[in-house]
């Protein structure tokens, strides 16, 4: 007898190098369903079974889902990007020039980091807006709204952070612009500034500070907030379908 | 009684013990993450620029050194200097020889030539630097320190 596709993944899943990965495995019964989901550790973050109308284009215009594929481009597209980036001075700016000019697509990184940064601070504000304007941030989901708060100065702080980075002219009068902006803090400004800079002036100590910023400390917070922020859609009782959440 | 109460004691006493434990460690470690943080050496620029020999500067003219970031002025009462950067925000002004201004390119600040702000958001007048001459002779300019304007250097 032929077997289908369905023949062989059904064998494979049987297998006891499979089981001993995915544990439970995927079942024709809702236990087994909802096992797989329940006992996987990336897919627990999410809900066992969802509402059809949260899935509609109308509920969220994936505005948060796309917020997420911008950071996961930027995660990917920003490693590769690391690999010809010296965060010193001069190198930065021969390094970012080399991306462009030199290193085979290069280019197309840089502006898929660029461009993708670029979207995902108007995705995360359209999607803080959409949020807003449906009174999806009400109770029982006032807590992940905050942390959706936190994701936005994240979201920010990165967008600042790898704008010093090409050590151009705009990115060196824009960090000092904003440091300066900074030291406009009460009594401890110019401590804040000089903290953040690593000198008084914007130099090799504030490029490897935002360097280590933009790279490690702040996708590592995102993340973070990220992971919370999924499980407790999870945790609210999935995602907002609008009026009333008793009917479907 | 006795010896459940003198356990329950213990147990507060030991929490108590942790908690501030807990707390000495945390201001310890924010004591060391402030001084690590700051640098105890900076490799920056001195603050005191070299403007060359004063008779290269004609009287009533203004001229910026780009690198040191100031103005050296040679009016009719006599030398005295500026500092560059922009009050506002810290970007680096220009002189405009045409319109007899310094203008910054950031926010549209504009200054006269004595430092006085004209128009814009800067909100202080542009420092007047201590200016003095060193024993070669030579113009000396020390950026990080502002005296009160209308000192003027006569040489």
């Amino acid at each position: 007898m032929a077997k289908t596709p369905e023949g062989y993944i059904g064998e494979l899943r049987s297998t006891r190098a499979w089981r001993s990965v995915f544990r439970g495995g995927i079942g024709a019964n809702n236990l087994r369903r909802s096992m797989a989901v329940q006992q996987n550790v990336f897919l627990h973050l999410a809900s066992v079974k969802i509402r059809r109308k949260s899935l509609a284009f109308r509920a969220t215009w994936f505005l948060g889902t796309l917020s997420l594929g911008t950071f996961l481009i930027l995660v990917v597209t920003g490693i590769l990007l690391m690999l010809y980036y010296h965060p010193s001075v001069p190198q930065a700016y021969a390094d970012m020039k080399d991306l462009r000019f030199v290193v085979s697509a290069g280019v197309f990184l840089r502006n898929l980091h660029r461009w993708s940064a670029h979207a995902m601070v108007f995705l995360v504000f359209a999607h803080m807006f959409k949020v807003f304007y449906r009174g999806a941030y009400r109770s029982p989901r006032e807590f992940n709204w905050v942390i959706g708060v936190i994701l936005l100065l994240l979201t920010l702080l990165l967008s600042y952070t790898g704008y010093l980075l090409p050590w151009d002219q705009l990115a060196f009068w824009a960090i000092t612009v904003g440091s300066n902006l900074m030291s406009a803090v009460p009594v401890v400004g110019q401590k804040i500034r000089f903290l953040m800079l690593g000198g008084n002036t914007v130099n090799a100590n504030a490029l490897l500070r935002f360097y280590v910023l933009h790279c490690v400390i702040l996708p590592l917070a995102a993340a973070f907030f990220l992971m919370i922020h999924f499980w407790r859609i999870r945790k609210d009782g999935g995602l907002y379908t609008g009026g009333s959440d008793s009917h479907e | 009684m006795d010896k459940l109460s003198e356990g329950t004691n213990r147990r507060e006493a030991f929490v108590k013990l942790g908690i501030g434990a807990v707390c000495a460690a945390g201001v310890g470690a924010a004591a060391f993450g402030y001084e690590f943080l700051s640098p105890n050496v900076l490799y920056e620029p001195s603050p005191v620029a070299i403007a060359g020999r004063p008779d290269q500067y004609p009287v009533g003219s203004v001229t910026q050194d780009l690198k040191a970031g100031i103005y050296i002025v040679h009016s009719a009462d006599g030398f005295y200097s500026l500092s560059a950067t922009c009050t506002h925000l810290g970007c680096l002004t220009k002189w405009n020889a045409d319109l007899s201004i310094i203008a910054c390119p950031c926010h549209g600040s504009k200054f006269n030539e004595r430092g006085v702000k004209i128009d814009g958001p800067a909100p202080r007048p542009l420092p007047w630097l201590k200016v003095w001459l060193s024993d070669d002779g030579d113009l000396l300019v020390d950026r990080s320190t502002p005296i009160p304007p209308g000192q003027f250097l006569r040489t």
